[in-house]
C-alpha cells in the first residue's frame, strides 16, 4: 500500500467588519430583537390600558379633557342602578352561559371521542359556529330571533302549530336576557368541545382497557378515569371561556344593544354605551375598570385550579 | 384457578384475517408463554382472552364456562400491560384498591388484600406514591400487584418487561416466576423475546402469521423443533441453516462442501433438505470442517465465532477462548447426534 500524507490545512482566520462585530454584541441583538415584541405590547396593550384606567379618575368627556376626580366616578357607579343591572347580567350570562357550555361541550366531545363515520367532516362542522365572526353569527341569530320573521315562531305556529302568536325574543327583559345566554352557548361549545377532545386524546386507551377489566360500568369509567385526567384541561379552558364570556361585547351589542330598558347590558356594552355613543369617557372607563376586579378574580381562580395536581408532577420524592 | 381452553379461534380485523384457527389447551396453573414476532397475532389473542377483543370464530373457554360473550369484567382474569396502565391520578394504594372498591369490598378487607399483595412485592413503603414518582420496575411490580389482589382466575400478561431496561428485566423475569410458583395461578404470558419465553414458561406456544408452528416444553422446542421457523425463532445465537442436498451419504451444500450426517439421518438420496446445526453444536475439531475466521465476538463464557465454511456463513459458540484473527483457519465439526434436517419446501423437520 502506498502511504500518501495528509496535507495540513488550517482555517484561515477572517476579519469581521464592524457591523459584523456589532451584531455579535449581545446587549444589542437582545435589545434588536426584544423591540418589536415589546413596542407591540406598549403601544397597543400598555397605553390604552394605562390611558383607560386614567381616564377612569377623570371627567373626560368627548370634546374636553376632564381633570382628576379620585374616586368620584366610581362612586357615582355604586349608586347607579343601571351599573348593578350590567353587573349581574354579566355575572348571570357569564355563569349560565359557562355551565351550558361545558355541559354540552363535554357531551359533544365524549361522543367525537368515540368511533364514529366521517369523524373529521363532523370535528369540523362542529367548529363551524366558532370560524364565522361574531358579528355574522349575532346578525343570524337577530333574524332567528326577530319578532315578525323569526324561524323558531314560523315553525311553532304555522308548521307545528303548537303557539298562535309569535315568540317575544328579545322584545322584553327576561326572555331577552336567556336569548343571548342561547346565542352565546352555541357560539362558545366548539372551543370547549374542541379543546375537551384534544384533552380526552391523551388518555390512554389501555387505561380504559384496564379500567373495563377491573369492573368499572361506562359512567364508572367516566367517573374515575376520564373526569379526573380532564380535570387539569377542564380548568384551563373553564377560565378562558369565563374570561371571554365575561367580557362579552360582539353578540350583546349587535343583537340587542343593551336593550330591551338596559336589562342585557353587559359591563362591556354598558360601558362603550356610556363613553361612546353618550361622550362620558371617564364614566365608561370607570365601568371598564370595574371589570377588572371581576377578572383577576377568574384568574385567580384558575391559578388555583390550576395548580399543578400532585399525581401531574414530576418525579421527585415527596 | 381455572384451565383456559382455546379452540379454534379466529380473528379478522375488517377483511384482514389475523389469526387463523388456533388451539391451545391451558391446564390449570399452568404458565403458558405465547411468543412469536411482532404481528403474528399473540397480543390480538391474549387480549381476545381478555375480552378487549371480540372473537371472530372459535371459542374460549375459561374453567368450564365459554366466554365468547362475557364481558372482560365478569371473566375473572387480570391483565398486566405492557405500558403498566396505572391510574396515574391515583396512589398506588387506590391503584391496587381499585377493582375491590368497584366490587364494594369493606375497607379493612381492601387494606388486608393491598398490604398482602405489597408485602410480597416489596412495594409496602410506596403505598401513598403516585405513578410518576416510581422507578419502571416498581411500577412493574405495581400493575402485577392490581392484579394480585382480585384473586382472578387467570393472569394475562402483554409483554410485562419490554419497557425495562436489559438489567431489570432479567431481574423482573425471576420474580414474575417466582411469583407464580407462589400464587400457582394459570398464567398466560405474551413477549417476543425467546430467552423469556425460554426462562419462564412451562409451556411455549410458538406464533407466527397467525398460526401456531408448535407447541411444547422449552426444551421440547429446543432440541427438536417442528419446522424452519421455531428453529430459527428459539435459541440464541440463532440456529446455522445451511441449503443443500443430501448425496452419497451426506449432505452437500450449495458450494459442494459435505457435512456429515447422523447415521439414522431420516432423509433420502438425492433430497433438497436445509441442514440446521446451533451454534452452540459446532466443536473445536482439528480433524474438522475447513472453516476460516471472519469476526469474533468474546462474550466472556463464550466466545462467537462468524465463520466461512466453502460458501455458507455460520456461527459458532465454543466455550473456549479462542485468539483467533480474521482469515485465520479454525477446523470445526458439527456434533453428529444434534443436527437437524429440514425438508426445504415445507420447512418441516425430517
Amino acid at each position: 500500500m502506498n502511504t500518501v500524507a495528509a496535507q495540513t490545512w488550517v482555517r484561515p482566520k477572517q476579519e469581521l467588519g464592524p457591523v459584523a462585530r456589532l451584531f455579535d454584541w449581545k446587549p444589542f441583538l437582545v435589545t434588536i430583537c426584544l423591540l418589536p415584541a415589546v413596542g407591540l405590547l406598549l403601544v397597543f396593550l400598555t397605553y390604552p390600558l394605562g390611558l383607560g384606567i386614567y381616564l377612569a379618575f377623570t371627567d373626560t368627556t368627548i370634546g374636553r379633557s376632564g381633570i382628576w376626580v379620585g374616586l368620584e366616578n366610581f362612586e357615582f357607579l355604586l349608586e347607579d342602578k343601571l351599573w348593578w343591572n350590567a353587573v349581574f347580567y354579566s355575572v348571570f350570562y357569564t355563569g349560565i352561559a359557562t355551565i351550558a357550555k361545558f355541559g354540552l361541550g363535554l357531551w359533544l366531545a365524549l361522543l367525537l371521542n368515540n368511533h364514529l363515520p366521517f369523524k373529521s367532516i363532523l370535528r369540523a362542522i362542529i367548529l363551524l359556529p366558532w370560524i364565522v365572526p361574531t358579528v355574522l353569527s349575532a346578525i343570524a341569530f337577530w333574524w332567528i330571533y326577530d319578532p315578525q320573521f323569526s324561524i323558531i315562531s314560523y315553525l311553532l305556529t304555522d308548521v307545528l302549530g303548537w303557539r298562535t302568536t309569535n315568540v317575544d325574543f328579545i322584545g322584553s327583559p327576561w326572555p331577552a336576557r336567556w336569548s343571548l345566554i342561547a346565542a352565546n352557548v352555541w357560539r362558545g361549545i366548539p372551543f370547549v368541545a374542541i379543546s375537551l377532545l384534544a384533552g380526552l386524546q391523551t388518555i390512554s386507551p389501555s387505561l380504559y382497557e384496564a379500567a373495563m377489566l377491573d369492573g368499572t360500568s361506562g359512567w364508572q369509567r367516566f367517573r374515575y378515569i376520564t373526569f379526573p385526567m380532564l380535570l387539569p384541561i377542564l380548568a384551563i379552558v373553564m377560565t378562558f371561556s369565563i374570561i371571554f364570556t365575561f367580557t362579552d361585547f360582539q353578540l350583546v351589542y349587535a343583537i340587542t344593544r343593551g336593550g330591551p330598558i338596559n336589562s342585557t347590558h353587559l359591563l362591556a356594552t354598558l360601558a362603550f354605551q356610556r363613553g361612546i355613543p353618550a361622550g362620558q369617557l371617564g364614566e365608561g372607563a370607570a365601568i371598564a375598570v370595574s371589570m377588572i376586579p371581576f377578572l383577576v378574580f377568574a384568574t385567580l381562580f384558575s391559578y388555583f385550579a390550576l395548580a399543578r395536581r400532585k399525581w401531574q408532577q414530576g418525579e421527585a420524592d415527596d | 384457578m381455572a384451565a383456559v381452553s382455546i379452540r379454534n379461534v379466529r380473528k379478522s380485523f375488517g377483511s384482514t384475517p389475523v389469526l387463523h384457527g388456533v388451539s391451545v389447551e391451558i391446564t390449570d396453573g399452568e404458565f403458558v408463554v405465547l411468543v412469536g414476532p411482532s404481528g403474528c397475532g399473540k397480543s390480538t389473542l391474549l387480549r381476545m382472552l381478555a375480552g378487549l377483543e371480540n372473537i371472530s370464530g372459535g371459542e374460549i373457554a375459561i374453567g368450564e364456562r365459554v366466554v365468547n360473550d362475557v364481558p372482560p369484567k365478569d371473566r375473572d382474569i387480570a391483565m398486566v400491560f405492557q405500558n403498566y396502565a396505572l391510574y396515574p391520578h391515583m396512589t398506588v394504594f387506590r391503584n391496587m384498591a381499585f377493582s375491590l372498591k368497584l366490587a364494594g369490598a369493606p375497607a379493612d378487607v381492601m387494606k388486608g388484600e393491598v398490604s398482602g399483595a405489597s408485602r410480597i412485592l416489596g412495594l409496602d413503603q410506596l403505598l401513598e406514591r403516585f405513578p410518576r414518582q416510581l422507578s419502571g420496575g416498581q411500577r412493574q411490580r405495581v400493575a402485577m400487584g392490581r392484579a394480585i389482589v382480585r384473586h382472578p382466575q387467570v393472569f394475562l400478561f402483554d409483554e410485562p418487561l419490554s419497557n425495562l431496561d436489559a438489567k431489570l428485566r432479567v431481574a423482573m423475569r425471576s420474580e414474575i416466576k417466582d411469583l407464580h410458583q407462589r400464587l400457582n395461578v394459570t398464567t398466560v404470558y405474551v413477549t417476543h423475546d425467546q430467552i423469556e419465553a425460554m426462562t419462564m414458561a412451562d409451556k411455549i406456544v410458538v406464533m407466527h402469521q397467525g398460526r401456531i408452528e408448535q407447541i411444547g416444553a422449552p426444551l421440547e422446542l429446543y432440541d427438536r423443533p417442528a419446522n424452519l421457523f421455531v428453529a430459527g425463532f428459539i435459541g440464541s445465537p440463532a440456529m446455522n441453516m445451511v441449503p443443500g442436498r443430501i448425496e452419497g451419504g451426506a449432505f452437500v451444500d450449495a458450494g459442494g462442501t459435505r457435512w456429515p450426517l447422523p447415521k439414522d439421518a431420516a432423509a433420502s438420496e438425492g433430497a433438497e433438505v436445509v441442514y440446521g446445526i446451533r451454534p452452540e453444536h459446532l466443536v473445536l475439531d482439528p480433524a474438522g470442517m475447513p472453516a476460516v475466521v471472519h469476526v469474533v465476538e468474546p462474550t466472556g463464557s463464550e466466545t462467537q465465532v462468524m465463520l466461512k465454511i466453502g460458501g455458507a456463513t455460520v456461527m459458532g459458540a465454543f466455550r473456549e477462548r479462542i485468539s483467533a484473527k480474521r482469515g485465520d483457519r479454525l477446523p470445526v465439526s458439527p456434533d453428529i447426534g444434534l443436527v437437524h434436517l429440514f425438508d426445504r419446501a415445507s420447512g418441516r423437520r425430517l
